[in-house]
């Protein structure tokens, strides 16, 4: 019996380094000569790498994410006959430029030793040490027998800290480098080939299979409007400062229901269900505003229902409600279901536009952008108004470019001008 | 002619391709070297090592010239003559050595030689002609290592009496009047030996000053030299053309006439690719260089190029360094280009040597540094070698006084070379120059004292 070791072969014209991206073997396994073992992925491609002889799977080396150099060791095999290393003793060390802090030192490969001067009986610094800074791109300074060392144990010199006269890279720094991986320094810019996984769950998941669900099927089509907002905010400010202490505070959002529930009971249509299974279209009379409201879970859809029944205050006072409970987690069941349209507001963070995606089986989202003064010509001025930009989503397989037009214009009309939300009739 | 089929074939057995060679058999890589010529290429046959020789010889022609007349030092010999046949011969006599130990060394290293000129026929088969006819090589690698040749003015082309350094370098007879057009390294070098060998020597430069890729500083003891030793100096100038023994010459002044029994031609060197026919393997240019990135890898996979087909500095032993690189890399070894400097000298009298960056440079590169210099006729050493002319100068940076560059004028300084390739190398600051101690009396005790100047505590002066 004989070990046979697979190196990490050169992979492309210009790469030093591969990221093992997935093992097709373990340790213990039988493999045939060009039975594939592993892939690696570098910049350029990803690249299979067979085995070359039949045996067994002895030891691996790496774990899928970690960044290997080429010509370091991938995997042992054991063969019948004579393999192409000596069999070590111990588990040989991972040749790997961008170790991990390993749980314990890991061993000196045993075949190479280090070309190291030898009045190292000292004791050995156990610690990485402080050590200058270079400047980005500045080039790590070092010995010729340093360089050679660094290179043939895959150490990329531009990540060891130097701790002698200038920056210069010891072999004690090299050999706290082998062992420990990079010191600690916060402030140093360095490469993270780190990749973290987290099994989506929970509230995570149903977002993104409803978010899933919502972009696959249905073809949105998105309006985006500027309103200006200067007569509402006008009229916003003077209730509040009449009213705020004792209706409670208003903000946009209510005004943007109200002028909902007014557009749809002209175009039932957009206040609307499509059940894209089954083929139906099923039209509300109540409009239930769905409010997406970022939690710390994640992104939540309370619902104020029968927004026609609700006057400015009662809006606000619900949604307040609402909100908070979404945020506590105390929300019930019914909070959080059965909207028929939904508004989504990032407040200040709005962006200039958005593209919204639909809550299925919804037809229509309104996305509220955010507020700013802007200068407007006025026919001889310019003159500074607030202007607010609405991104509107539609789906476009029930609803026509016309109508969802007609709608966005609506919606425009009652909050500039918004008297029209209270004269019914 | 049985096909060879071998791991590494090498191209061209100058210092590169044959220290390539070398190393590679010595890793146990079976290894292919062609050469149409000697080997030893352009440094070991007509370039490096007899332009050396020829200097030695005219230099020591040139002190007893000194001692047959009033000599401070109190020789006197009678009126010296030279036989350049016999000084050519002795000059051969070395080339032959050294070829013939490339030779052997070679076939100890286990590498099997092939003389013939090789043309690419993919980028992994060359067809060699030879004496026995063609011979047919197969490689996992190639190392293209083809060297340069000099470069031909259309006005003066090579032949009869305009001459090339290979063919100045085989004079047998020390011409009465030679121009030398170019006066860069190779024109002074040669230049110099001839002025010293009794020759009316003129220097046409096409620039403002001698050897432009230099500092004022560094050139200026070389330009009082070659004006002690008559040696005229043309700045600004163009040679048109050459007849009859008389080169025209182009300056802002207009044209002028001047007797020219020989005229050397050394206006640079270009690489030589086109004979191995490598054109059909369309591999990307830098310039008129190969393009090759850290490891000498040309555009085309297992195709390296070395040496001077890959540009500046051309210089025997940047050739090497990258040619032992490949062989290791060939054998399997991680090794890639990391140098920090690559010395270069200029044997002209005094001789100038540079490691690293100079001031202008360093400066030009972004760094804030400190740099002094140590005069030699401040050194007793030279005071008794009777070369005072020249210096020492450090460039460090300020902020850590990281020596980031060397250079020194003088008679014998090229020597220096190893010593600021060192520091260099192994990352010194001036700190490490100053307290190392250096033998007295030596030159290179300007080099300590240069550092010391930096670091404001020169002893000596």
């Amino acid at each position: 019996m004989g070990m046979h070791t697979i190196r990490l072969p050169d992979v492309g014209e210009g790469v030093a380094e591969a990221e093992l991206t997935k093992w097709h073997v373990k340790t213990g396994d039988i493999v045939r000569e060009d039975d594939l073992i592993a892939e690696v992925m570098t910049d350029k491609a990803s690249v299979e790498i067979p085995s070359d002889v039949t045996g067994t799977i002895v030891w691996l080396g790496g774990e899928v994410g970690e960044t290997l150099a080429i010509g370091s060791d991938l995997a042992r095999i054991e063969v019948e006959g004579e393999g192409n290393t000596a069999s070590a003793p111990e588990e040989p060390a991972k040749a790997e430029p961008v170790p991990e802090k390993p749980e314990a030192p890991a061993p000196e490969p045993t075949e190479k030793e280090p070309e190291q001067p030898q009045q190292h009986a000292a004791p050995e610094p156990s610690t990485p040490r402080p050590a200058t800074r270079r400047k980005e791109g500045e080039r790590p300074l070092a010995s010729p027998a340093v360089r050679r060392r660094a290179r043939e144990a895959g150490i990329d010199l531009r990540q060891v800290m130097g701790s002698g006269p200038a920056g210069r890279i010891t072999h004690d720094d090299l050999t706290v480098f082998a062992e420990h991986g990079p010191a600690h320094d916060h402030g140093a810019r360095r490469p993270d080939p780190s990749v973290s996984e987290e099994k989506l769950i929970g509230l995570r998941k149903r977002i993104a299979e409803r978010m899933a669900l919502s972009k696959s099927r249905i073809p949105h089509i998105t309006i985006i409007e500027e309103i200006d907002m200067t007569d509402l905010e006008t009229l916003r400010a003077k209730l509040n400062a009449e009213h705020a202490e004792t209706r409670g505070k208003l903000t946009i959002l209510p005004f943007i229901m109200l002028a909902i529930a007014e557009a749809v009971s002209e175009q039932p249509q957009i206040n609307a269900h499509f059940d894209d299974d089954a083929g139906i279209m099923r039209q509300f009379g109540g409009v239930h505003c769905g409010v997406a409201t970022q939690t710390r879970g994640g992104l939540m859809v309370p619902v104020v229902r029968h927004v026609e029944a609700l006057t400015l205050w009662e809006a606000a006072r619900e949604l307040v409600r609402l909100s908070q409970s979404a945020r506590d987690g105390s929300a019930g069941r019914d909070d959080l279901r059965g909207s028929t349209i939904t508004i989504t507001s990032l407040g200040p963070l709005g962006g200039v536009a958005t593209t919204p995606i639909i809550n299925h089986p919804e037809v229509a989202i309104v996305g509220i952008n955010k507020l700013a003064t802007r200068p407007m010509w006025n026919g001889s001025d310019f003159i500074p108004r607030q202007m607010m930009n609405l991104s509107c989503g539609f789906d476009h397989r029930v609803i026509d470019g016309w109508d969802a037009a007609v709608f966005v214009q609506k919606l425009k009309t009652l909050l500039e001008t918004p008297a029209l939300l209270f004269v019914k009739g | 002619m049985e096909p060879i089929e071998t791991d590494l074939l090498v191209i061209g057995a100058g210092p590169g391709g044959y220290v390539c060679a070398i190393r590679a058999g010595q890793l146990g890589v079976s290894t292919v070297i062609v050469e149409q010529d000697r080997p030893g290429g352009t440094c070991l046959n007509v370039g490096c090592i007899p332009s050396k020789a020829l200097i030695h010889a005219a230099d020591r022609f040139h002190t007893a010239r000194g001692q047959s007349g009033d000599d401070p030092l109190g020789i006197t010999v009678s009126e010296p003559r030279i036989d350049l046949d016999r000084t050519v011969a002795w000059k051969d006599d070395i080339v032959s050595r050294l070829t013939g130990g490339v030779a052997g060394l070679l076939k100890k290293a286990g590498v099997k030689s092939v003389q013939g000129q090789a043309r690419f026929v993919d980028g992994k088969t060359v067809n060699v002609t030879t004496e026995m006819g063609e011979q047919r090589i197969t490689a996992r690698r190639i190392v293209i290592a083809t060297g340069a040749r000099p470069v031909e003015l259309p006005d003066l082309p090579f032949g009869g009496d305009i001459l090339s350094s290979t063919e100045a370098l085989a004079l047998t007879q020390v011409p009465e009047t030679l121009a030398v057009i170019g006066g860069g390294y190779i024109g002074l070098e040669i230049g110099t030996a001839f002025a010293k060998l009794g020759a009316k020597v003129t220097v046409v430069e096409a620039q403002g000053r001698i050897l432009p890729l230099y500092d004022a500083d560094l050139t200026k003891p070389v330009a009082d030299a070659l004006d002690r030793l008559g040696v005229r100096v043309m700045l600004d100038a163009r040679a048109k053309g050459h007849e009859a023994g008389q080169l025209t010459v182009e300056t802002d002044g207009g044209e002028e006439t001047l007797a020219a029994d020989k005229v050397l031609v050394t206006v640079g060197r270009a690489p030589r690719l086109d004979d191995c026919g490598l054109d059909e393997l369309s591999l990307a240019m830098s310039g008129p260089f190969l393009r090759i990135d850290d490891q000498c890898r040309t555009s085309m996979r297992g195709v390296f190029a070395i040496g001077d087909v890959t540009g500046e500095p051309m210089l025997a032993h940047r050739a090497m360094a990258q040619g032992e690189m490949v062989a290791e890399i060939a054998a399997g070894t991680a090794r890639s280009w990391d140098k920090m400097c690559i010395p270069a000298i200029c044997f002209t009298d005094p001789e100038i040597v540079t490691a690293g960056l100079a001031p202008d440079a360093a400066r030009e590169a972004g760094h804030a540094i400190r740099t002094a210099s140590f005069p030699l006729r401040a050194n007793g050493r030279a005071m008794t070698l009777e070369s005072t002319a020249g210096f020492v100068r450090v460039v460090a940076r300020e902020d850590n006084r990281l020596i980031l560059g060397l250079q020194a004028v003088g008679t014998g300084v090229s020597e220096l070379s190893a010593q600021f390739a060192t520091l260099l190398e192994m990352g010194a600051r001036l700190e490490d120059v100053a307290d190392t101690i250096h033998a007295h009396p030596t030159q290179s005790e300007a080099v300590q004292e240069a550092a010391m100047a930096a670091l404001g505590q020169a002893l000596h002066i």
